[in-house]
């Protein structure tokens, strides 16, 4: 009862501002508190067993079967049934039983590495005396085999539907209304909508949207490659069996990872990575090396150098690149260097081409901003995509491979949209290549999703010739959102000019207090906000406020908040070649995973 | 949503803030008070900045265990007062931390101060001057490995 008496005061205490909100919250507080009550069982708190409710397994894949039951609860009071029958007897294996694991109030029931191999519903049930708890869990077959000799799964990370239009107006062009042309990512005959929601939350992170379509399982943020128990060890919660180590246990096939971000990242991280904590880049990177994916290009060197070399992100002294290159692997650092290891017929690349992410396209190709000087011989995500298909397809027994251009996701956070359009230009030349692979012989899936979305939309353009200074007096809506004027494009899709007098105004839903002056950031990444004096708190980039016309914007997210966030919203999927025809209508995140595993015939 | 700009920042000095570094100006030892201190900059730390790792620059080799002093901007601290703060080139917008995805750039220079001190917003330019170190070290605290540490230093805002 002290739990409900507690949210009735939390939202009696909450600010109000006039006596009739007062009424309005106390009636509130009285709803919480029937709300609570009524949820309020009596007893102890119901066990829970993982995989969760719902859960759907690939036939032979491996996960741990977890219940975390409260209390202390004697082994021999403890049962756990699939269909009836003793878990551990139908799985073959040995329980672990921990009582007060980590110091919680709770008895842990491990079954640690085991798999079904039957198809069909399965009903879990764990029971400690009286208490019973039961989840429903779906295993699936892959019935038609292998139908696809390879799989390229293209990541656009927070690729949201209006990136893919402002990309479309400015690499195609628009005239009364018609485009110039079909970008390389809609012209596919497949697509469906995703939805992206983890086991916590309404919005996703990268890493649970990137677990949910490497292992077909929804996780809750910031966790890759788990189901988020109560352990304290990020390292400790139940594991489920990403794509990338189901292809190198059961298919010959080679496996490749490639990003513009750090390689230790959310998004590519998600093929090797089992922790609760994405930010857990060290062991992220003995994932990498213990999965041994034959093609991994990124940014992010500095985890694989031991702790005594200048620069390094290490907490030991382990050198990682030494260790790559001991089992075989070409280690590269330049754009050079990678294609003289493509051409040398290399069969294992690592390539770290950045200590941070590697800079996005408009840095790389025009501006040369960001970390360019430093790293003037960077691949941009097409070559990486190049080298990378010409690499694994050498493989008779084909290929997966993940591609993810990162920095669209990360440049709409830093609210910076000609970087995020650039990078958006680049994923579809990306996609492109590998059409061009797909089409010699009709046997790949191409899959091109983005994890998230940002949001973002196009709500006119800014219009210099428009009189007064500011960015409202420069934005023309409906009739008077005009064509923007970006120069011509280059061969490679890209303007070559957008420091021009008519611009797409695609604009962020959410930002902190910021200073806006609607034009590109010719000066390198756009920093909307810093730290402010009191701790966890951003105030506006004061860089920002002197640029001509900005004006203040007054944030409309939490006060923690540095830069924009991630939305809800469905995301888009398109998707050609065998076994993409299962996209189309609406699809949760995790059935990505499981057309991959299906047209891949990866299933026992 | 948006008002017009205003000509100050919303940035001052509290009058706390000064009389702490003040404080710390006059607790400053006599190794870093004795001799002016070697002036150095971002650009200038290392002489080779590649992916196999960073080679410090002669300057720096040349400075280790010498009074310094460096600009830079103070990453978004831990606790609002404290003895240990991260000094990056540019503002930081993320906190790597507070955020689980935000990561440190490679160029950081970690600064212990001689004594506690309020510290500022990460927009703000400060002057640092301590003794500089190098080598591996982790913070006991927060385990925190760096590089490049400047140590019994006291800070000043702006350049």
């Amino acid at each position: 009862m002290g739990r409900v008496f507690l949210v009735g005061i939390e939202l009696a205490r909450a600010p109000s501002g006039s006596p009739i909100d007062e009424v309005a919250m106390l009636k509130r507080a009285l709803l919480a508190t029937v709300l609570v009550t009524a949820g309020w069982t009596g007893g102890a708190v119901a066990q829970t067993i993982y995989p969760l409710d719902r859960a759907e397994i690939l036939s032979g894949s491996k996960f741990d079967l977890k219940v975390e039951f409260p209390g202390t609860v004697a082994a021999d009071q403890l049962k756990v049934t699939i269909d009836g029958k003793d878990a551990a007897e139908v799985l073959g294996a040995k329980p672990e039983i921990v009582a007060k694991e980590d110091g919680h109030d709770l008895t842990a029931y491990w079954l640690r590495g085991v798999s079904l191999t039957t198809a069909g519903k399965v009903k879990v049930e764990a029971s400690a005396g009286t208490e019973k708890k039961s989840v429903a869990w779906e295993v699936f077959d892959t019935p038609k085999g292998r139908v696809a000799k390879n799989v390229i799964l293209f990541v656009g990370d927070g690729f949201s539907i209006a990136h893919r239009t402002a990309a479309r107006i400015m690499s195609k062009g628009i005239v009364q209304g018609h485009f110039g042309g079909e970008l390389a990512v809609d012209d596919m005959p497949y697509m469906a909508l995703i939805s992206t929601p983890g086991t916590d939350s309404i919005v996703t992170d990268s890493a649970n949207a990137m677990s949910a379509y490497t292992t077909g399982h929804k996780t809750c943020v910031n966790a890759l490659g788990i189901y988020c128990a109560k352990n304290k060890n990020t390292l400790d919660h139940p594991k489920v069996e990403t794509i990338g180590e189901l292809v190198k246990r059961k298919t010959g096939m080679a496996l490749g990872v490639v990003t513009n971000s750090e390689i230790e990242d959310a998004t590519p991280a998600g093929i090797v990575a089992h922790t609760r904590k994405r930010s857990d880049f060290n062991d992220i990177v003995e994932m990498f090396y213990d999965v041994k994916p034959d093609v991994i290009m990124g940014g992010g060197s500095p985890n694989f150098l031991p702790k005594s070399t200048p620069g390094s992100k290490r907490k030991d002294d382990v050198d990682y690149l030494k260790k790559f290159e001991e089992a075989g692997y070409a280690f590269v650092s330049t754009k050079t260097e990678m294609e003289k290891a493509v051409a040398d017929g290399k069969s294992k690349i690592l390539g770290l081409y950045n200590t941070g992410n590697i800079d996005g396209a408009l840095d790389l190709k025009y501006l040369k901003k960001g970390s360019v000087s430093k790293f003037p011989d960077q691949p941009d995500v097409v070559d990486e995509t190049k080298a990378a298909i010409a690499t694994l397809s050498k493989n008779p027994n084909g290929f997966f491979l993940m591609v993810e251009s990162a920095r669209i996701d990360k440049y709409s956070h830093s609210l910076d949209p000609e970087r995020a359009l650039f990078d958006t230009i680049m994923l579809d030349n990306a996609v492109k290549y590998a059409k061009d692979f797909a089409a010699k012989n009709g046997d790949t899936m191409i899959i091109v999703v983005a994890d998230h979305a940002h949001p973002v939309s196009i709500i006119g353009t800014y219009d210099d010739d428009r009189p007064g200074q500011t960015p409202r007096e420069k934005l023309g809506t409906y009739a008077d959102a005009k064509v923007p004027n970006y120069g011509p494009v280059d061969a490679e899709g890209y303007p070559t000019n957008i420091d021009v007098s008519r611009r797409i105004a695609l604009e962020f839903g959410t930002t902190p207090d910021t200073c806006f002056n609607a034009k590109p950031f010719m000066d390198g990444e756009n920093v909307p906000a810093v730290a402010g004096a009191t701790p966890k708190t951003y105030v506006e980039n004061p860089k920002n406020c002197e640029r001509p016309g900005a004006v203040h914007i007054t944030g409309n997210l939490p006060f923690d908040a540095s830069s924009g966030v991630h939305s809800g919203d469905d995301v888009l999927l398109t998707a050609m070649g065998p076994g993409a025809e299962v996209f189309h209508g609406r699809l949760d995140n995790t059935r990505v995973f499981r057309a991959m595993a299906t047209a891949l015939g990866l299933a026992k | 949503m948006s008002d017009s700009l205003s000509g100050s920042t919303r940035i001052g000095i509290t009058r706390r803030c000064f009389t702490a570094a003040w404080f710390a100006f006059a607790a400053l030892p006599g190794s870093a008070r004795a001799a002016a201190p070697t002036p150095l900059t971002f650009d200038t730390l290392y002489s080779e900045f590649g992916v196999r790792g960073l080679v410090f620059s002669p300057t720096v080799k040349a400075s280790v265990g010498k009074p310094v002093s460096i600009i830079g901007y103070m990453a978004p601290p831990l606790m609002a007062e404290a003895t240990f703060f991260v000094l990056t080139r540019e503002p930081l917008a993320i906190c790597p931390f507070c955020q689980s995805d935000a990561d440190w750039p490679s160029d950081i220079v970690v600064v212990r101060l001689a004594g506690a001190s309020p510290l500022v917003s990460a927009g703000t330019r400060v002057t640092v001057t301590g003794t500089l170190e190098v080598g591996t070290a982790t913070d006991p605290d927060t385990g925190f490995v760096s590089q490049l540490r400047i140590v019994d230093a006291e800070y000043r805002r702006g350049p």
